[in-house]
């Protein structure tokens, strides 16, 4: 075993990635070849949904149940001794008496870093506030892979918030591990932050614009973020930039043959509906990618997986 | 000029070249309040600083980590060790590698404002000085910091 919680995108070393990566592909086979697998068997997971995020949730639940495991949790803080008080850590300390495995989603950030110093059991972090969601990341990656064969030698296009976006953040830092071009698309004041693009535009070649259609013909990933009404003090302004960032036919009439759009979900409007169908998708299969990759985090946590 | 404004001290610790009106904040930090005599010096005129604070710990020598913990507040502090009357150590603090408590974290959506924990810093660079949440992994600058002292 290589690692005992999952935290932070930045604990992991450029092998550990890749090593979960090979796990997910390997789990990925064998739960094509035999269903259900066996892996899990008798342990438990508890998912702790301190803030809802179904999606999240039934991808680790369902990661669990095809491992062989058990699920039990709570999606909603309301309805736990969370809202008569209780401290997070007594909530852990109580919680691992009842679970091999803890999966925690939480408002405040650092959250997640706590509780695994708390626990005696692994625990994975879902999301803790604006910080960290690094099993998205490693699903974003895992989806690359399976896309294109490999990860090296892309063109990788981020495209949307990139300022507040976590999940963009994470995927940077991840990809800069690789030997890739990465483009930061954004509108004026959603840019990339400067400590990101500092930290790792000495690993890898980064092009910084607005201007989504010079970059969708060189690229070979175009992924889209969602940008939020409510970060605009000016709704007009807001709506201006809304239109120029709508991934439809017409923007990718310019793309590579081979171009995969992706996107975390879920999306309002930034990509039309008829991209759904065609060649360029990638984000439901993306969705998919979760399984597999949970399953492998789950499974080396646990111990249980080699 | 032979210091006279507080009077010497047989062994123990001094603390000199503390910027004027931090020396009550040093002694929180180092929580010397105790059996210890302590004596302070405020505003003694300084060709080095100006203004300056001195401490002088009697019967204690405090050690090099204990001392360390002033360095985000008093950067310029020198550390004498005295025995016999004589100054048979000078150091100077030096920023640790890693801060735990003294400092809260700025960001005020941090898992350590709400639940019983001791903040906990990594030092990303010490000049000019930044440094790292453990927990919500936000970064913090010089000026930052010093408004987040516990
Ligand atoms: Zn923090």
């Amino acid at each position: 075993m290589r690692f005992q919680d999952v935290i932070s995108i930045n604990d992991f070393r450029k092998e550990d990635i890749d090593y979960v990566l090979r796990v997910a592909e390997r789990l990925e086979e064998e739960l094509k070849k035999e269903g259900t697998l066996k892996y899990a068997k008798g342990k438990v997971l508890a998912t702790l949904f301190f803030e809802p995020s179904t999606r999240t949730r039934l991808s680790f639940e369902s990661a669990m149940h095809r491992l062989g495991g058990a699920v039990i949790g709570f999606a909603e803080a309301s309805t736990t001794s969370v809202k008569k008080g209780e401290s997070l850590m007594d909530t852990i300390r109580t919680v691992e008496n009842y679970a091999d495995v803890i999966v925690i989603r939480h408002p405040r950030e650092g959250a997640a870093r706590l509780a695994a110093e708390v626990a005696r059991v692994p625990v994975i972090n879902a999301g803790d506030g604006a910080n960290q969601h690094p099993t998205q990341t490693l699903l974003d990656l895992y989806t690359i892979k399976k896309e294109f064969g490999k990860i090296d030698g892309l063109d990788i296009a981020l495209l949307g918030d990139l300022k507040y976006g976590r999940t963009v953040h994470s995927l940077a830092k991840a990809l800069s591990y690789y030997n890739v071009r990465l483009y930061f698309v954004a509108p004026k004041g959603l840019e990339m932050p400067r400590h990101i693009v500092e930290e790792i535009s000495n690993k890898v070649e980064i092009v910084e614009t607005s201007d989504l259609e010079a970059v969708i013909p060189k690229v070979d990933v175009l992924y889209v973020t969602r940008i939020q009404k409510e970060r605009f003090p000016d709704p007009a302004e807001y709506n201006k930039i809304k239109g120029s960032y709508k991934v439809d036919l017409k923007v990718l009439e310019k793309a590579k043959d081979t171009l995969k759009v992706m996107h975390p979900l879920p999306r309002v409007d930034e990509i039309a509906y008829e991209v759904d169908n065609t060649k360029y998708s990638a984000y439901f299969r993306q969705v998919w990618s979760g399984i597999p990759v949970r399953m492998a985090l789950l499974g080396i946590v646990l111990g249980v997986i080699e | 000029m032979k210091e006279l404004k507080v009077s010497a001290i047989n062994k123990g610790t001094v603390i000199d070249h503390i910027p004027a009106g931090r020396g009550l904040k040093v002694l929180e930090i180092l929580n010397l309040f105790g059996d210890n005599t302590i004596l302070v010096a405020m505003n003694v005129r300084s060709g080095k600083l100006g203004r300056k604070d001195i401490i002088k710990v009697e019967g204690k020598i405090l050690n090099e980590e204990e001392v360390n913990k002033i360095a985000l507040i008093a950067p310029s502090a020198t550390v004498n060790i005295i025995e016999n009357w004589e100054v048979v150590e000078k150091r100077k603090v030096e920023i640790p590698d890693e801060i735990i408590g003294i400092i809260e974290c700025a960001n005020p959506n941090c898992i350590t404002h709400y639940e019983e924990v001791t903040p906990k810093f990594k030092v990303l660079s010490k000049k000019p000085l930044k440094l790292k949440c453990h927990y919500c992994e936000r970064t913090m600058e010089e000026d930052i910091v010093l408004k987040h002292l516990l």
